[in-house]
């Protein structure tokens, strides 16, 4: 019976996670729009874009750059598949950096000046939201006694009732994670003019579709995060995954980009002190 | 109808524009016209884009610039000259450094006149060439040579 759910949940992640990821992606951007005065494009937008980006031609500097950016998008799948069926929660991490590094290697491979710039602004965003990551698993384990997610999920009691600290220093680095103002670096999404697209800059046709979609994975998976925050109650737990989105879309639109140096002196300065002074106090407490 | 016309994106390049015509392609970007509603959007970057409009006349010193734009965009793609300058050089076509309109280099797909042509005509020229987005994508995939190239005026 376990494994008859499992194998459900693994197929509702591999179908529903990019329809999800599409559908919130168009909703940030009509909310976007709105809150700048526009009426803004369609809910589906995102699907009628990456459809439009199968249709065209692949351009590319090497050949092998596509390669990357097809591991990427397998790892992130992976890293979802070992999430959604109650995994390690370890594993999941470990499996989403090797997902990130596979698209900073596509960024070097593509040797443009823009996405290498881009690639290394995305190292340094791993450097600044990493740590932070790993505290939250730390975090979980110290409460829960396990870092497998059925287990955490399974705990009577809501987690952020004893993680507070650590759900903030999580919300604080999912900005960075998002790739949204202020930190968003890496992909140069807003300011585009400025390092063109990063990373992305010389992708074109089919392989920017998977870029893209496998952001829509990635978004899915890190609003499982917040969930797992709430997971004892599941309807709060989807309400709470939805709102965290909504300050994102918030935060997006309200703060100016931020340089390098700012984003990982802060979000180091937010595990130090969120992150690792509530592992303190409950190591403390108990 | 295919998802080429829903998510047109866009590259600009202001070839010797006197910074009018620039200056009604960004208003169409602005809540007024707020062209993302009908998915376009302007990327600033070849790869990436759909459509690539042009502003103001070729001259010798843009001439490879503009080849080498066109030469980075996937195809199918179009070309829409904006404004007067663009379509034929206006009065700067005498001056010596002047080539002419945008199709003295490139086949340009829409012409879009006007001295400014007004954000209206451009997001008009815009949507008239994703019919010829979508037959361009038709010939290639079918290869058919019959169905001929067709330029249309907004
Ligand atoms: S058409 Fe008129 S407004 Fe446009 S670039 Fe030429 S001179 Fe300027």
């Amino acid at each position: 019976m376990v494994t008859v759910n499992r194998v459900l949940l693994l197929f509702a992640f591999l179908v529903g996670a990019p329809l999800l990821g599409g559908l919130l992606m168009g909703i940030d951007r009509k909310i976007s729009a709105r809150l700048q005065g526009r009426f803004g494009p369609p809910i589906l937008q995102p699907f009628y874009d990456v459809g439009k980006l199968f249709l065209k031609q692949t351009l590319v500097v090497r050949r092998s750059q596509n390669m990357f950016i097809v591991f990427f998008l397998v790892f992130v799948i992976v890293t979802g598949a070992i999430f959604f069926v109650g995994g390690d929660l370890l594993l999941v991490i470990f499996a989403l950096t090797l997902a990130g590094i596979f698209f900073v290697l596509a960024g070097y491979k593509s040797s443009s000046p823009y996405s290498f710039i881009g690639a290394q602004r995305e190292l340094l965003q791993m450097l600044a939201y990493e740590p932070m990551i790993i505290l939250a698993a730390i975090g979980m384990y110290m409460v829960t006694k396990s870092f497998s997610v059925a287990a955490i999920i399974a705990h009577p009691t809501a987690l952020i009732t004893t993680l507070p600290g650590i759900f903030l220093g999580f919300l604080y680095i999912l900005t960075i994670k998002f790739r949204k103002s202020p930190f968003d670096l890496s992909l140069s999404h807003h300011a585009h003019q400025e390092i063109v697209r990063g990373i992305a800059t010389e992708f074109s046709g089919p392989t920017l579709a998977l870029i893209e979609i496998a952001h829509w994975y990635e978004n899915v998976i890190l609003l499982g995060f917040i969930y797992l925050f709430f997971a004892n109650d599941p309807i709060l737990a989807a309400l709470a995954a939805a709102l965290v989105y909504f300050l994102e879309i918030i935060i997006d639109n309200t703060f100016a980009r931020a340089k390098w140096q700012l984003m990982v002196k802060s979000s180091w300065i937010v595990t130090l002190v969120l992150g690792m002074g509530n592992l303190l106090i409950l190591s403390f407490v108990r | 109808m295919s998802y080429l016309s829903k998510s047109p994106w866009i590259i600009h390049y202001d070839a010797s524009s006197c910074n009018g015509c620039d200056i009604e392609v960004l208003a169409c970007l602005t809540p007024l016209y707020d062209v993302e509603r009908f998915g376009i959007l302007n990327t600033g970057n070849p790869k990436h884009a759909d459509i690539f409009l042009i502003t103001g006349s070729v001259n010798e010193q843009n001439k490879a610039v503009i080849l080498n734009i066109y030469n980075q965009m996937p195809k199918p793609n179009v070309i829409v000259a904006i404004g007067i300058c663009a379509t034929s050089g206006c009065v700067f076509r005498e001056c010596y450094n002047v080539i002419g309109g945008v199709d003295k280099l490139l086949p340009v797909d829409v012409y879009v006149p006007g001295c400014a042509a007004r954000p209206e005509s451009i997001i008009d020229g815009v949507v008239k060439s994703l019919a010829i987005l979508e037959s361009k994508h038709l010939k290639m995939t079918s290869g058919n040579e019959a169905t001929q190239e067709i330029s249309k005026v907004a």
